[in-house]
């Protein structure tokens, strides 16, 4: 299966091999695969490479000969595009899902072998065959029960010490009971042994709960895969103007750094030497670049454009602004978990009410006169019939079969509390650049080009690393433009680009006219000829259509903008809503509270840094894939591609999803008023039990499973 | 009754069989690619087409 394999075992045994992981979201088919584990297999000094298909990612085992930048260039010209991860991310919350899917994996096989000797009782065996069996059943049940029912008991304990009670409660008594009583019965050689029960019990609520782990760390392994894992830092200068790298956290106020065009500020300063523009985009919302030349201020997360210039670090690591907007979303987050669970919200009225009628058919029984043993088996029939199997199994399966189909549809679900919190929404407020816009400029008049002007654009805007350049190169290269042949072009740092094309001076340069709104432009000149092609922060392709699918859902929105307030009005009034501009991120969050205190469950849609506490104090929130770490992280729900009506989608999805889940409520609680009346009468046999909790969780889940349509 | 001495033993190994095979393929990572384990049946080791699909 691994053709490179050989290479490890046959090598000699090398010192400090290292292992570097690396997300590879390019990653499409089984030559992919091949093409990563064979080309990087092949090269000296590394010793294994592994792909890992479901996550994107690439495990590379080398020795100390290559590091990261190496082996993602070597990745490079494979035709992909690579980011190192760190160094175990997915290692806490894998061990999770493992840990249930092993209690998972026990009690199933505790499950079939109890059903085996169970069926064999249950059509007739008597006497030493049955007390055997029966036995036999014991020795199973008892340390399947202990293990596999671990996740649970730790719950119930926990939610006990703090005086709450949780779904895993009533399921921990029922379980602990039932087991525990059918023990007894089986020592005095009695009637009732509920063992296939309990551990059915058990495998079916462990199913839901390794179904929920799987869908949290799927979706938690699509972001990671999003996200830019590089450690932020910067070049700094010495007195003898020597470079060294250094981390971001290991600048100090008085360093001078230089920071090239396309780099990130890895803290807030002065710029010193060099006049250039930088992107504010991400950190206050505002899209056109602003000038930066000597003695301006810079803010550590802005993107510097046009030229390297040098500046004199004024502050770093926790002292910068985006720290103090890192501090706003830890504590507007804090609200967001105290949030309970609809799973828990249920278990609330029920566990009382289940403990009560169990304690109401004991009591009842022993007034009629049943003995104390007796009422005891009753009562923990009435236990086992109520157990919330299917209450249990009703919520995950409904969140998982929905996360699959938004997954499917590009929208990365974090967890599934986020989908009932989606499922309550009617408010929407939604950031301006990045996430009604695409947050990158588009050109606006390319028709108006001939064919020739369109690869001679393409020529040059393709030499030059300008975001301008980058952006028109981007935009012709989607239209299938061919780029001419330029010769001798150079590119001029502020100036643009030129070269010859048959004999003809052409370039790519200043505009000439002035400039109105977010609009940026660049003058293509062939000979004499000039034309200036202008770009924007185009709106996404279907915003409005989403805007409009979001009011009927009767999710009327706004935009809130940390943008200027004519950039804001422009785009306000192109999709016809409220806005404000000049948001400062606090008052983001005093937007949202102010929602809140009035009753509105608020939807917030951001991309930036500046939205980080925002999305972390709205009811819920949901972010672009080009968003920034920090607002992916703080979202519930990240979408990939460019398409704004993802936001809808996300809405009644939810909202599908948790009418399916109060349907299952609704079969799980019927189903209960049907078979509660006979346990109390002392019907209820073993077999009863068992036939009628397996149905229930077969129709939960069936039900759910018609969710697989949901994401339309 | 003197088969079931036989094959109780046997119905209990077999389903033991299959727990430790099941938590030996978690310790190991057999689920840890479910995507990339369905597809990699179509790489070539002979280095010819790439299995490209459509």
């Amino acid at each position: 299966m691994n053709t490179h394999m050989p290479i490890t075992r046959f090598a000699p045994e090398p010192k400090g091999l290292e292992d570097t992981r690396f997300s590879v979201p390019g990653m499409r088919c089984a030559g992919c695969i091949a093409k990563l584990e064979n080309g990087i297999g092949a090269i000296p000094g590394v010793a294994a490479a592994r792909v890992n298909f479901t996550a994107k990612q690439l495990a590379v085992s080398h020795d100390a000969r290559i590091d990261d930048r190496g082996l993602i260039s070597e990745i490079g010209k494979l035709g992909f595009q690579a980011q190192p991860l760190a160094a175990n991310p997915l290692g806490q919350d894998g061990e999770e899902r493992k840990r249930l899917t092993r209690a998972l994996g026990v009690s199933a096989f505790g499950m079939m072998n109890i059903m085996l000797l169970s069926v064999a009782i249950w059509s007739g065996a008597v006497g030493v065959t049955r007390e055997m069996f029966e036995l036999i059943s014991a020795l199973i049940a008892v340390p399947v029960v202990a293990y596999s029912g671990r996740p649970f008991f730790a719950s119930a304990a926990m939610a006990l010490r703090y005086r709450h009670t949780n779904m895993d409660v009533p399921i921990s008594i029922g379980v602990l009971l039932a087991t525990g009583m059918s023990l007894f019965e089986t020592l005095k050689g009695g009637r009732d042994a509920y063992f296939e029960g309990s551990v059915m019990l058990l495998f079916f609520l462990l199913a839901g709960r390794v179904l929920d782990a799987m869908m949290r760390d799927r979706a938690r392994a699509g972001i990671e895969a999003l996200l830019r894992q590089q450690a932020p830092g910067a070049m700094v200068l010495d007195a003898n103007g020597a470079t060294q790298w250094k981390k971001a956290t290991d600048l100090h106020p008085g360093d001078r750094i230089l920071v090239a065009a396309g780099e990130n500020f890895a803290a807030d300063g002065m710029v010193e030497q060099g006049h250039s523009q930088c992107d504010l985009s991400l950190i206050n919302g505002e899209s056109a670049p602003q000038k930066c030349d000597i003695g301006d201020v810079v803010l550590a997360g802005a993107v510097n454009l046009s030229a390297p210039i040098v500046v004199r670090v004024t502050a770093a690591g926790s002292n910068t602004v985006i720290a103090d907007i890192a501090r706003l979303m830890d504590e507007a987050g804090q609200s967001r978990s105290r949030y309970v669970r609809i799973a828990d919200r249920a278990a609330k009225l029920y566990a009382p009410a289940v403990h009560a009628l169990a304690a109401l058919a004991f009591a009842g029984w022993m007034i009629a006169g049943a003995g104390w043993h007796q009422s005891l088996t009753i009562a923990t029939a009435v236990l086992i019939i109520t157990c919330p199997c299917a209450l249990g199994l009703a919520v995950p399966v409904s969140q998982v079969v929905a996360a699959a189909a938004l997954m499917k549809r590009g929208i990365l679900v974090k967890d599934g509390s986020a989908l009932e919190r989606f499922a309550e929404l009617d408010r929407a407020l939604f950031d301006k650049t990045g996430t009604l816009t695409l947050g990158r400029m588009t050109p606006l008049d390319l028709d108006a080009l001939s064919a020739e002007q369109c690869s001679v654009a393409l020529a040059l805007a393709q030499a030059s690393r300008h975001p301008i350049s980058r952006a028109l190169h981007h935009a012709l290269a989607a239209r299938g433009v061919s780029p001419a042949s330029v010769e001798a072009m150079i590119e001029e740092k502020g100036a643009g680009v030129h070269g010859i094309w048959q004999n003809i001076r052409v370039s790519l340069g200043r505009p000439g006219g002035a400039l109105s709104g977010s609009e940026a432009a660049t003058r293509l000149s062939i000979g004499e000829a000039h034309v200036d092609i202008r770009l924007s922060d185009s709106l996404r392709p279907d915003a409005a259509a989403a805007i409009a699918r979001l009011d009927a859902l009767g999710v009327p929105a706004a935009i809130i903008s940390g943008d200027r307030t004519e950039a804001v009005d422009e785009v306000a009034s192109a999709l016809g809503l409220g806005a404000r501009a000049q948001a400062l991120p606090q008052d983001k969050i005093s937007e949202i509270r102010a929602l809140q205190a009035e009753g509105h469950k608020v939807l917030m849609v951001g991309d930036g840094l500046n939205d980080g506490p925002a999305l972390a104090a709205a009811t819920a929130s949901m972010a672009p894939s080009s968003a920034t770490d920090m607002g992916q992280q703080a979202a519930d729900a990240v979408f990939t591609g460019d398409s704004l009506l993802a936001v809808p989608i996300m809405v009644s999805a939810a909202r599908r999803t948790m009418a399916v889940v109060r349907q299952n409520f609704a079969l799980a609680v019927g189903y209960n008023i049907l078979a509660v009346p006979l346990a109390l009468a002392g019907m209820v046999t073993p077999l009863v039990a068992a036939i009628a909790m397996s149905t229930s969780s077969v129709l939960v889940i069936a039900n759910a499973i018609r969710l697989t349509s949901a994401a339309r | 009754m003197n088969g079931l001495l036989i094959l109780i033993p046997v119905a209990l190994t077999l389903g033991s069989a299959g727990l430790v095979a099941f938590l030996w393929a978690m310790g190991n990572g057999q689920f840890d690619d479910p995507d990339g384990a369905a597809i990699r049946i179509l790489i070539d080791d002979d280095g010819g087409d790439d299995g490209h699909i459509g």
